[in-house]
C-alpha cells in the first residue's frame, strides 16, 4: 500500500489522536497493511511476535488455553490496538490472539518503533503516553471484570 | 413527579405464561383475575408482587406499557422469595400492588438520541423504554442499546434484541464479562462498547440500569464524554417493604427510592453515589 | 354553653377536684383515656380509669443512660418530665395486621384490614410530644401517600396537653424550638400550679372540642397572679434545659462530614441495640412480616416497628448496604437532623432527650453533634476535652 494511503488510515485511527503529521509520516514508513481470515491466529502464547497492530475492521479475541478448554478474556475491534507488549522489550505474548471474523489491520514493527522513540524523544513521549492510557483503560476494565458484578450471590455490592 | 406515580391499585392477577430466559431468570406475564383491573404503568415503575404466604417483592415492570390489562416481569431467582415467584405456573394467582415509583423521563428525551445502557437483569426495566420508543419512533432520533451480561448464557431477550438491531437508526451492542469459545461477540465490560458509538453528547439522553458498581463507572464515563448530568438517568435499588415511603428502608441519602425514585438523574444522585455504606 | 371557634384561646382555672372529673367525662363521651402511670420503675403510658392512676407526687431523674423515679415533696400530677414511651404507640402501633389472605382452590382471596376508628384521649401530652405528633402527621398524612392506620387513629384523638413546669437533665426542646410551652395542636392545655395552699390548673382551650369539654367541668376565670405564675413556671423550665443542641447550619454540617472520625468513635460505643429508635417519638421505620398457618390455608401480613440499626434493615441481594455500626449510627443521626429537613421540611428531632436517657452506652445526640462540629464535651465521661486532656465524669 502506498505511504499516502497508510498516512490517511493512521490519521483516522484513535490511537494516533494528538500525533503531529511528521510523527504520522514516520509511523507510516514502518507500517504495512495486513489481512486475516476468520479464526486465524495472529499470535500465540509465548510468541516473540514483534508486531504492534492497529485494528481497522473485524474483531479479535484474546484467549488463554488451559487443559481441555480455551478461556476468552477480552475482545478488541476496530479503532483499538493489539500487541502493545511489542512496544516493550523482551516480552513474549501472554495470550493468544484469534480473529473472530475477517480482520484488516495496520501492523507496525515494534523494534523499529522503539528505535524511533530513542532517537526522537518527542515522538517517544507521545507514543508512551498513549500506550499508558490504553494499558490503564485495560487494567481498569479488567478489574471491573474481576469483580464479577453480575454474579448472583455472596458479592457485596457496595 | 409524574401524577401517575401517586395512584396505585391492588389486584389479584393470574399467571398466563412463564418463559425461561436463562438458568435463573424467568419472565412472567400476568392478566387480571376475577374481573379485577390491573393499573397501567409508565416505563421504570415497579410493582409489589405477593405469592401466597411468601413476602411481597418489588419487581420492575418489563413489559410494553401500551399493552392494556397485562403486566410482564422478568425476575431473577436470588433467594427464597424470588424463587417462589419464578416457580409460579400458568393459572396460579399473585396479588399485585402497582404501579409505584418515578418513571424514566421519556418526555425529556423527545427529539434526542436515546442511549440505553443495561447491565445484567438491568435490561428488564429498560425494555419498557425500548417498547415505548419503538411505538413513538418519530419522537426520538437514534436508539442505541448497550447491554452487558456475565456470560452469553445470561443474555436476556436475545431474539428481540436481534430483531430490534435490524431496525433503522437503531444500534444494539452487547458484551459479556466471560465469553465461551462459541461466543463470537464482544468480551469486556459494558463501557468497552462506548467506543463503538458516535455520540452527539448534547443531544443524547442516557438511561442506565444495572448493578450499582456498573452504574457508577458508566455514569462517570458518560459524563466524561460530555453528556450533561441532567441528561443521564439511573434506576436505583434499595430494600423495600411498603413501596409508599413509610417503612423507611429504601432511604438513600435524603431520597426514598420507592417514591422519589427509583429513577434519578445523575445530577441528583452524584453526591450520594460515591459514598461508602450510604 | 355554645361551642364556637372564638372560644379558642380562652383561659380558665380548674381546681384539682374539677380536673378529677375530666377522665370520667371523657369516658362518657366514648373516649379511651390514655396517660401516664407508674409501672416497672418508670412513668409509662396506659389506660387511665381515674385521676389517682396518674403518677401523683412522682418525679424523675434522668441522665445519659440513667433513669430513676424520685418521690416529690408535693402531690403534683405532672411533676415528672418524660418516660420511655411516646404517644406514637397509640397512633402508629408497634404491631398491626395489614391484611389477611385465604386460599380458594388454585387462587386466594385478599382482605385489607379496615382501619379501626378509635376514640382515644391523650392526657398529659408535652410540648415536645405535640411537636412529634405534628411531625408524624407530616410524614404519614401529608406526603405522597397516606397511612390509613395512622389516619384512622389520629382523626379521633382528643389531646389534653400539659405545659412543662420542670425540665430533665436530658431535655433540649428549647434548642429544637418545640417547647417547653405548648403551641397549638391540642384540644386543652393545662399548666399545673401546686403549692401548700392550693392545687389548680390553668387551662387553655385549643379547639371547639376542647371548649365543649371545658364547659362540662367546673371552672372559673383565672386570677392575674395565676396567669403570671403559669407563665413564670414555663419560662423557668425553658431556662432549666439539661442539654443544648446547636442547630446552626446543621444540615450542611452533617452532609459535609460523612467521613468525620467521630463516627468511628461513636461506633466503638454504640451497641446497635435500637433503644433510641424505639423510644424516639418520631422514628417511623417498620418491617413487614408475612406468615401462614400450619395448613397453608390462611396467611397474614403484619407490620411491625423496626429500626435502621438492625443489620438486615438495608439488606439487598448480596448483602446489607450498611454493614458497619458506624454507617448505621451515621444514618440515624443524619436522617434525624439533616435528611429529614429535605424530606419533610423540619428536623426529625424534638429535643425530648429520650434517646440520651435510654441509651445503655450513654451516647448523647447533643454531644455527637458537638463532636462533629469539632467541640468535645465530657458529659458521658468518655470524651476528651478539646485541649487533649481526658475528662473524668
Amino acid at each position: 500500500m502506498e505511504t499516502k494511503a497508510l498516512i490517511d488510515l493512521l490519521r483516522e485511527h484513535p490511537f494516533l489522536e494528538g500525533f503531529k503529521p511528521p510523527h504520522i509520516q514516520k509511523m507510516a514508513e514502518m507500517a504495512h497493511e495486513v489481512q486475516f481470515g476468520r479464526d486465524q491466529m495472529i499470535f500465540r502464547e509465548g510468541d516473540e511476535c514483534g508486531l504492534f497492530y492497529l485494528i481497522l475492521s473485524g474483531r479479535i479475541a484474546l484467549e488463554v488455553s488451559a487443559p481441555g478448554r480455551i478461556m476468552r478474556v477480552h475482545t478488541v475491534g476496530p479503532g483499538e490496538e493489539l500487541g502493545w507488549s511489542s512496544l516493550l522489550m523482551g516480552d513474549a505474548k501472554h495470550f493468544q490472539a484469534r480473529t473472530l471474523e475477517p480482520v484488516r489491520a495496520l501492523a507496525l514493527d515494534g523494534a523499529r518503533l522503539r528505535q524511533t522513540c530513542e532517537q526522537d524523544h518527542g515522538f517517544g513521549y507521545l507514543l508512551m503516553l498513549q500506550l499508558v492510557r490504553i494499558v490503564a483503560q485495560r487494567l481498569h476494565a479488567t478489574r471491573l471484570q474481576l469483580l464479577d458484578i453480575y454474579a448472583p450471590r455472596g458479592v457485596k455490592l457496595i | 413527579m409524574s401524577p401517575t406515580a401517586a395512584k396505585w391499585r391492588s389486584a389479584l392477577a393470574r399467571v398466563t405464561t412463564v418463559d425461561k430466559e436463562t438458568h435463573d431468570t424467568f419472565t412472567l406475564s400476568l392478566e387480571p383475575a376475577d374481573g379485577q383491573t390491573l393499573e397501567t404503568f409508565a416505563p421504570g415503575q415497579f410493582s409489589m408482587l405477593y405469592v401466597f404466604g411468601v413476602s411481597e417483592l418489588p419487581i420492575s415492570i418489563s413489559g410494553d406499557p401500551q399493552e392494556d390489562g397485562r403486566l410482564t416481569y422478568t425476575v431473577r431467582s436470588v433467594g427464597r422469595a424470588t424463587q417462589a415467584l419464578v416457580s409460579r405456573q400458568p393459572g396460579q394467582t399473585l396479588r399485585v400492588r402497582s404501579p409505584f415509583g418515578r418513571p424514566w423521563p421519556l418526555e425529556a428525551a423527545r427529539g434526542k438520541d436515546v442511549l440505553i445502557v443495561a447491565g445484567g437483569i438491568g435490561l428488564a426495566p429498560l425494555r419498557s423504554v425500548i417498547y415505548h420508543v419503538l411505538r413513538h419512533r418519530e419522537d426520538y432520533v437514534r436508539l442505541m442499546v448497550l447491554y452487558g451480561a456475565r456470560s452469553p448464557t445470561d443474555l436476556l431477550y436475545r431474539k428481540q434484541l436481534a430483531q430490534w438491531a435490524r431496525l433503522p437508526d437503531t444500534q444494539i451492542l452487547t458484551t459479556v464479562d466471560y465469553g465461551g469459545t462459541s461466543w463470537r461477540g464482544q468480551v469486556g465490560v459494558v463501557t468497552t462498547l462506548f467506543r463503538h458509538l458516535r455520540l452527539h453528547s448534547a443531544q443524547t439522553v442516557a438511561f442506565i440500569c444495572g448493578p450499582e458498581i456498573m452504574m457508577r463507572y458508566v455514569t462517570r464515563q458518560l459524563a466524561a464524554r460530555g453528556l450533561p448530568e441532567s441528561q443521564i438517568y439511573l434506576s436505583m435499588e434499595r430494600n423495600m417493604k411498603c413501596a409508599v415511603g413509610f417503612c423507611g428502608r429504601c432511604q438513600l441519602g435524603p431520597y426514598f427510592v420507592c417514591k422519589d425514585g427509583p429513577i434519578f438523574s445523575y445530577e441528583e444522585m452524584r453526591p450520594w453515589l460515591d459514598r461508602h455504606e450510604l | 354553653m355554645e361551642m364556637s371557634q372564638s372560644a379558642i384561646g380562652t383561659l380558665a382555672v380548674l381546681e384539682l377536684s374539677a380536673l378529677a372529673q375530666l377522665i370520667p367525662t371523657l369516658q362518657r363521651r366514648g373516649y379511651q383515656v390514655l396517660g401516664p402511670t407508674l409501672r416497672d420503675g418508670a412513668v409509662i403510658y396506659d389506660t387511665l380509669e381515674k385521676l389517682e392512676d396518674l403518677p401523683i407526687g412522682w418525679s424523675d431523674e434522668q441522665q445519659a443512660g440513667q433513669y430513676r423515679l424520685k418521690k416529690r415533696e408535693d402531690g403534683k400530677l405532672f411533676g415528672y418530665a418524660l418516660g420511655p414511651q411516646s404517644w406514637k404507640g397509640y397512633l402508629y402501633p408497634p404491631e398491626v395486621r395489614l391484611c389477611t389472605f385465604e386460599r380458594q382452590g388454585d387462587s386466594f382471596r385478599a382482605s385489607d384490614e379496615p382501619a379501626a376508628p378509635l376514640k382515644q384521649a391523650f392526657l398529659g401530652v408535652r410540648a415536645c410530644e405535640l411537636a412529634a405528633i405534628r411531625i408524624l402527621d407530616r410524614v404519614l398524612l401529608a406526603d405522597r401517600y397516606v397511612d390509613k392506620v395512622y389516619q384512622g387513629r389520629r382523626e379521633g384523638v382528643f389531646i389534653v396537653a400539659v405545659n412543662c413546669t420542670g425540665a430533665s437533665a436530658t431535655c433540649f426542646c428549647s434548642s429544637m424550638q418545640t417547647g417547653p410551652k405548648v403551641e397549638g395542636g391540642f384540644d386543652l392545655a393545662l399548666t399545673e400550679l401546686s403549692s401548700p395552699q392550693r392545687h389548680v390548673f390553668v387551662a387553655e382551650v385549643g379547639s371547639g372540642a376542647g371548649a365543649e369539654m371545658l364547659a362540662e367541668l367546673e371552672h372559673r376565670q383565672p386570677l392575674p397572679e395565676e396567669l403570671q405564675q403559669a407563665q413564670a413556671a414555663v419560662e423557668a423550665t425553658a431556662a432549666q434545659m439539661g442539654r443544648r443542641l446547636d442547630t446552626t447550619e446543621l444540615r450542611r454540617l452533617l452532609y459535609g462530614n460523612f467521613e468525620h472520625p467521630e463516627w468511628d468513635q461513636v461506633a466503638a460505643r454504640c451497641l446497635s441495640c435500637a433503644n433510641c429508635t424505639m423510644v424516639c417519638p418520631t422514628c417511623f421505620c417498620t418491617t413487614v412480616e408475612d406468615v401462614t398457618d400450619v395448613r397453608g390455608q390462611h396467611a397474614e401480613r403484619r407490620r411491625k416497628w423496626d429500626s435502621c440499626f438492625t443489620e438486615s434493615f438495608s439488606y439487598i441481594h448480596g448483602g446489607s448496604v450498611r454493614m458497619s455500626i458506624k454507617s448505621r449510627y451515621r444514618q440515624w443521626l443524619t436522617h434525624k437532623l439533616a435528611s429529614w429537613v429535605d424530606q419533610f421540611g423540619t428536623f426529625g428531632c424534638v429535643g425530648c432527650g429520650r434517646c440520651i436517657t435510654w441509651c445503655p452506652a450513654r451516647i448523647d445526640i447533643t454531644e455527637e453533634v458537638e463532636a462533629i462540629r469539632g467541640n468535645h464535651r465530657s458529659h458521658s465521661g468518655q470524651g476528651e476535652g478539646s485541649d487533649g486532656n481526658q475528662s473524668v465524669d
